[in-house]
């Protein structure tokens, strides 16, 4: 190992230790805020290692979150919670491959308009069944949990996340991604498998979207399908990771911080305007910020640093 | 024995036939031109050997197994590589990941240093050395060219399919072009080249196969084949002949 990917490792584990200790002195506001940050976070670096290279975008984010919720409402009083996380992800991992083998094949606006549908599906699929079976919409979900366990929860996801999104851009997978992002005709011909890779990294992908709603439970105590589907999410993620920048490993990341807390200002002084405001803002980032934040940081950077030079 | 092997291939898009009926070997080692005017069904028949269009009917072997009906990349696997009619760059990749994606997917995959070293080899053997930090989006078109076809000889490939890999190139480029393949040929590769360049053709094929309207209207030696009276009728017409 190197002496600067010791560095690297070092200041990420000092922050990770650092971010642990919030809940020990942020009062229930500050940490309601960091878990969302984490919780966005999470969406958007899980939607951005799949969907950044290959750039088929799924509006399915919310499809798989709500999957993780639900499982949460519907085993927590009849599982110890370790295994009601490992249904959920069970069930996400499923869905995604049955979900993935039948529209990774699509390319451009429909594979879009498919995921959109998707989440529409489950959304029906499952208030239909409580509806009709269970005879009771919503679901209540009681766990022996604060705030702080559900931050520490997603933190240990949160670095997880990030470890394979990193792991992924360096290893094999991921320029078999990219290749196929850049021209899938081309991947085919040197020997990439492009169903069997894009159905893995959705499959992972979406595991971790599931695990995120899962974790995020507990914090509504009442669920039901309008609050855990609800396709405002996965717009969100989309724009944050686009502002971030969706091919760069912190771009997501760094999309959702200052989005998550426009968002939360907006829907508390503009709840009627919250909807128009999110549209043009999504405009206003497409066309302005077409690669993200990061690459607009690095051009702008490079200019400067040509200019300097004489 | 035959290395590919193509027997009865036939295409059909809807009421089109753009292959109809085509039928030849190529003995390992040969470099072979298929030749044809314009909507002949060349690169419609190189599609097929590739993988890219499944066959409508007929069969498509290579060392005596049958490839048609596979995908492409089991097809790259079994020892097929190619270039495009026009030129596919991985645009946002350099130009030494463009050739690490042929050499980590390839049967037997190279990564890491190995792969570092064999970039620069085949950079270095189609005139590309030391560029391998070069953006793919920044190169010349020639250049493009030879990347592409470093890509594909990354896949270490048992036959190569050129689809009019000498187009577009001024006199100088089409002379390093025609050396490059020359090499190619040398080294004990198998090529099967579309090309409308007739000066390479001649330079570089012992053999043509020539087609017209989807189906093969002449295969034999370069020099009696370019004199046949069907062939030139093809290529300029009956009144023109």
């Amino acid at each position: 190992m190197t002496g600067k990917t010791l560095l690297i490792w070092g200041t990420a584990l000092v922050v990770f230790a650092g971010l642990a200790t919030v809940p020990l002195f942020a009062g229930p506001y500050p940490l309601g805020l960091m878990i969302g940050i984490l919780g966005y976070a999470i969406l958007a670096t899980a939607w951005a290692f799949f969907s950044g290279p290959t750039r088929y975008v799924s509006l399915a984010t919310v499809a798989f979150f709500g999957i993780g919720a639900y499982t949460v409402g519907v085993l927590s009083d009849v599982m110890a919670y370790p295994l009601v996380l490992l249904t959920a992800a069970v069930i996400g991992l499923v869905v995604a491959v049955i979900v993935g083998l039948a529209t990774l094949r699509l390319a451009g606006v429909y594979f879009v308009v498919f995921t959109f549908g998707l989440t529409e599906l489950v959304r029906q699929l499952v208030t239909c069944y409580e509806v009709n079976v269970t005879r009771t919409l919503g679901r209540y979900v009681f766990l022996p949990f604060g705030p702080e366990h559900i931050y520490w929860q997603l933190l240990v996801l949160g670095a997880a996340t990030l470890v394979i999104a990193w792991w992924v851009r360096r290893a094999r997978i991921g320029l078999a991604l990219r290749v196929i992002g850049d021209d899938p005709v081309v991947a085919s011909h040197l020997g990439i498998g492009i169903t069997k890779t894009k159905l893995t990294l959705f499959a992972v992908s979406a595991v971790i979207m599931t695990l995120a709603g899962a974790i995020q439970a507990p914090r509504w105590t009442y669920i039901e399908p309008s609050i855990v589907f609800n396709p405002t999410v996965s717009f969100l993620v989309v724009i944050m990771a686009l502002l971030g920048g969706p091919t760069r490993l912190f771009g997501p990341l760094l999309g959702a911080i200052p989005l998550f807390l426009l968002f939360e200002w907006l829907s508390a002084n503009f709840p009627n305007h919250y909807s128009i405001i999110l549209g043009l803002l999504f405009i206003a980032i497409v066309f302005v910020l077409p690669n993200g934040v990061l690459a607009a940081g690095e051009k702008l950077f490079g200019r400067l640093r040509q200019e300097a030079t004489p | 024995m035959s290395l590919l092997s193509l027997k009865s291939v036939t295409k059909r898009f809807g009421g089109l036939t753009a292959v109809n009926g085509l039928s030849f070997d190529l003995v390992a080692g040969e470099t072979v031109g298929l030749l044809g005017p314009n909507g002949s069904g060349k690169t419609t028949a190189l599609n097929m050997i590739s993988g890219y269009l499944p066959v409508s009917d007929g069969s498509v072997a290579l060392g005596g197994d049958t490839i048609s009906g596979l995908s492409p990349d089991r097809i790259a696997h079994k020892g097929v590589a190619r270039t495009f009619q026009l030129v596919r760059a991985l645009p946002s990749l350099s130009v030494g990941e463009n050739v690490l994606a042929a050499l980590a997917f390839r049967r037997n995959p190279l990564w890491g240093r190995d792969a570092e070293v064999r970039i620069e080899t085949l950079l270095a053997q189609v005139g590309l050395a030391g560029r391998a930090r070069q953006p793919a989006d920044s190169l010349t078109y020639i250049d493009l060219k030879r990347m592409e076809l470093a890509r594909a000889l990354a896949t270490e490939p048992s036959l190569l399919l050129l689809d009019e890999w000498l187009a577009g190139l001024n006199p100088t480029e089409l002379r390093a072009g025609i050396d490059l393949i020359t090499s190619l040929r040398e080294s004990g590769m198998t090529i099967l080249l579309v090309e409308h360049v007739m000066d390479a053709v001649r330079a570089l094929c012992s053999r043509c196969i020539v087609m017209n309207t989807g189906t093969k209207i002449a295969d034999g030696p370069t020099a009696d084949v370019l004199s046949d009276p069907e062939v030139v009728r093809a290529y300029l017409g009956v009144e023109d002949a």
